[in-house]
């Protein structure tokens, strides 16, 4: 993690390069075996039932999974029998407007005014980077010049308070902390904290939990009530962070965590190198939130607000020359 | 959560039921579906036409064409075949070197590597008496080694102190000389996660294992993982001699199919099962079991293991005996039944360890069964008295009105309780009659074959 650490010296070019082109470069991997496939699925003679199973199989293995795939795939046939469309080359174009028309709705920013301070609550299962989320989420509304506090609510995991401790040095920013406290404590203490400061921004970390772990989903609806005690109508944003490595299984957790919270909004890491992307369409097919934010990289500028449009053209673009 | 492989291949065997023979023509459709469940399993789709083939080759080979019950020979077929992929054996750790016997962890981000450092330290303390030092290369993620240093101290294990200005080889090597001078049997290296496109970091972990010479490097992958399991898997392959494979967070509701991907992949023996975060989750591996799971056959010995684990002996045998006997079984018992559930992790847990069938058939059994609902029901038994447990006869009006305002809930409530408590007792009769053997008996045509 944490490339700007290990190559501090390239830390300035990276700034500088457009964002467009970073995400293009994160998602090339997936890019490069999903539109490698689709090139060589659109170069085929003609539009047939074998050129289906190959985008069907594209598809799959991008983790779309199998209900927004067959979604695509019979939206696909639809258009090409309605436009009669006989030259697989144009499927590709066909392809994008229906991706991107498929997850678009997803495409909608958090807006932070309105309220002060401006609650948001992370949530997830163990390991996808909810911490690291924050530090950069953090960094994110620094870099707008306005003002954060954290609030470490993840007194479970061993050191959990130290990382987010670490990332309030980086950000130069208050971390709220208790040893050995409950969670919704350290929270609300969080939330007290920061309207007596005057804060804008309120990041409030929680312990990784697996959605079958029921007791660990009561002690999180009870972070998200003590939080609405503290400041009324609050949290403004509740995000579940989703590891991009993980399979349909991202579906359940968004539909449990729904449940148990009422999830205005997901944040999407880990998106590059490993990443295909393709469970945003799965998402957009079963489950549609908002996508606050997406995470294509290790850098603290890695994190960003999602664009429908740019994330299904970096995805499908065929390499350039 | 029920939509997944067990519903799928539940569905598979209601289709086949129908017709009366399997051939080459129809078995397309039912194999289109067993890999429609598997894709949505998270096998990757390379291993599914393998495996898919595979099935056909060996359904068609023999016992399924022609067979009467085609559906259930089928399943059968699968199951085996899901199984011998996985491994047919579960393989313990290999410790035989000249001590310390090192152990390499390697994987992605959040897989779950410095958990699962602290059960194997655990586990190899606890069962086979071992010294246990442990380090951590991590130098990137904040706070990863304060995170080791607090886990491996949980688990009684060594701690190698290491700082985030350090070269990670170096770190490795300084462990490797203390853990010689200071004798310790095992040490256990816990590493940065890694995307395995990383080209430096793959070097990195590369450096660390010439370094170190692990006679074991474990794959820690997540359970959860998507179809990119069998890239990375293959990555780490490629880069690292790895010698065995840890699938965690399986106490999650994800089938686990990056298990017969990254198995496939690697052909690298599943040695451990992580589920939980307490540090006694590590499971030995059971390629049978888990294929029962991802078939819905239900994790039987599991949950068998589980109720040994959190059941009290002697309770379970009188409880076992009031079943049989068919008498005695009062509210009492009914409410130790429901604390025993919630000690087992709980029922949606439970559900996902039955067969597919019993699983349903639970939840149809109503609203009771939901957790919150367990507690209401504990309080409501809690607040009489022990005679009225004892006799649940004796509870009239007024004796009814002062246990709900005591439980704080509506008589309605304490109705409702002493009906499904009346229901539960008449199955017990049932039980205790030979109605097991009736039930079963019934079971047998949806159930698969059991080997």
């Amino acid at each position: 993690m944490f490339g700007f650490l290990k190559k501090s010296g390239e830390g300035d070019a990276n700034e500088s390069r457009p964002w467009k082109d970073r995400l293009r470069a994160a998602l090339s991997r997936s890019r490069d075996r999903l539109s490698g496939q689709l090139a060589a699925v659109f170069r085929r003679a003609r539009i047939d039932d074998a050129l289906l199973e190959e985008l069907e199989s594209a598809l799959l293995g991008a983790d779309c999974g199998v209900a927004a795939t067959a979604w695509l795939l019979e939206e696909l046939d639809a258009r090409v029998r309605r436009e009669a469309i006989t030259d697989p080359s144009r499927l590709h174009g066909v392809l994008a407007e229906l991706l991107t028309g498929l997850i678009a709705p997803l495409e909608r920013p958090l807006e932070t005014e309105g309220h002060k301070p401006f609650i948001i609550m992370l949530a997830g299962v163990n390991g996808s980077g909810k911490t690291t989320s924050i530090g950069k989420i953090a960094h994110y509304y620094r870099s707008q010049g306005k003002s954060v506090l954290l609030a470490a609510g993840d007194t479970f995991r061993a050191a959990a308070r130290s990382q987010l401790m670490i990332w309030g040095e980086r950000n130069g920013v208050t971390v709220i902390a208790q040893e050995g406290a409950d969670p919704a404590a350290v929270v609300f203490d969080a939330v007290g904290a920061a309207r007596a400061r005057g804060i804008d921004i309120v990041l409030a970390d929680t312990a990784g939990r697996l959605p079958t772990q029921l007791h660990l989903m009561e002690e999180i609806a009870k972070v998200k009530r003590v939080i609405a005690k503290a400041a009324p109508g609050g949290p403004h944003e509740v995000l579940l962070v989703l590891d991009a490595n993980t399979g349909q299984n991202a579906l359940a957790q968004v539909a449990a965590f729904d449940a148990a919270l009422a999830l205005t909004g997901l944040v999407v890491t880990k998106l590059d190198g490993t990443a295909r992307g393709g469970v945003l369409a799965a998402i957009a097919r079963s489950h549609p939130l908002p996508l606050r934010f997406i995470g294509v990289g290790e850098g603290i500028e890695d994190l960003r607000p999602f664009c429908a449009a740019d994330f299904v053209e970096a995805l499908l673009a065929p390499p350039r020359a | 959560m029920l939509d997944n492989l067990t519903a799928r291949l539940a569905r598979v065997v209601k289709t086949l039921r129908g017709q009366a023979r399997l051939t080459e023509d129809n078995i397309g459709q039912a194999l289109r579906e067993v890999r429609v469940a598997l894709l949505e399993a998270d096998v990757a789709l390379p291993v599914v036409r393998d495996f898919i083939e595979e099935v056909r080759k060996a359904a068609l080979g023999q016992e399924v064409v022609g067979s009467l019950t085609p559906g259930q020979a089928l399943v059968g077929v699968v199951h085996r075949e899901l199984a011998a992929l996985m491994g047919t054996h579960n393989a313990a750790l290999d410790l035989a070197t000249q001590p310390p016997a090192v152990i390499l962890m390697a994987g992605l981000q959040g897989a779950g590597k410095t958990t699962t450092v602290a059960k194997l330290a655990r586990m190899l303390r606890s069962r086979q008496k071992k010294k246990v030092l442990t380090v951590s290369t991590d130098v990137y993620r904040p706070a990863a080694i304060e995170q080791l240093r607090t886990v491996a101290a949980q688990a009684g294990a060594d701690f190698f102190p290491s700082a985030a200005g350090e070269r990670p080889s170096d770190i490795a090597s300084g462990a490797l000389q203390y853990a010689k001078s200071h004798y310790y049997d095992v040490l256990i290296v816990d590493t940065a996660g890694r995307l395995h496109i990383d080209q430096p970091m793959m070097e990195e972990i590369a450096e660390l294992s010439r370094v170190l010479s692990p006679i074991e490097t474990l794959f820690v992958v997540d359970a959860m993982q998507g179809q990119d399991a069998v890239n990375t898997a293959r990555a780490f392959n490629e880069a690292l001699p790895l010698t065995g494979i840890i699938l965690t967070k399986l106490d999650g509701d994800a089938r686990g199919g990056a298990a017969l991907s990254v198995r496939h992949v690697t052909g690298k023996p599943l040695k451990f099962a992580g589920t939980g975060e307490k540090l006694d989750g590590l499971e030995e591996f059971h390629p049978e079991r888990m294929a029962s799971r991802i078939l819905g056959m239900g994790d039987i010995l599991g949950l068998v293991e589980e109720a040994q684990k959190s059941v009290d002996q002697d309770k379970a045998r009188e409880f076992a005996r009031k079943i049989k006997t068919g008498k005695g079984f009062d509210l009492s018992d009914f409410r130790e039944q429901m604390s025993q559930m919630r000690k087992m992790g709980g029922l949606a847990a439970m559900l996902d360890k039955l067969p597919a069938q019993f699983g349903q058939m639970a939840q149809q059994a109503g609203g009771a069964l939901e957790d919150t609902a367990v507690r209401r029901i504990e309080g409501i038994i809690d607040a009489m008295t022990p005679l009225e447990r004892a006799r649940p006869e004796l509870l009239k009006a007024s004796r009814k009105r002062r246990i709900a305002t005591g439980a704080g809930v509506s008589v309605q409530e304490v109705n409702r309780l002493l009906n499904q408590f009346e229901q539960v007792q008449k199955v017990m009769k049932q039980f205790s009659r030979g109605g097991m053997q009736k039930m079963m008996r019934g079971m047998r045509g949806m159930l698969p074959r059991m080997h």
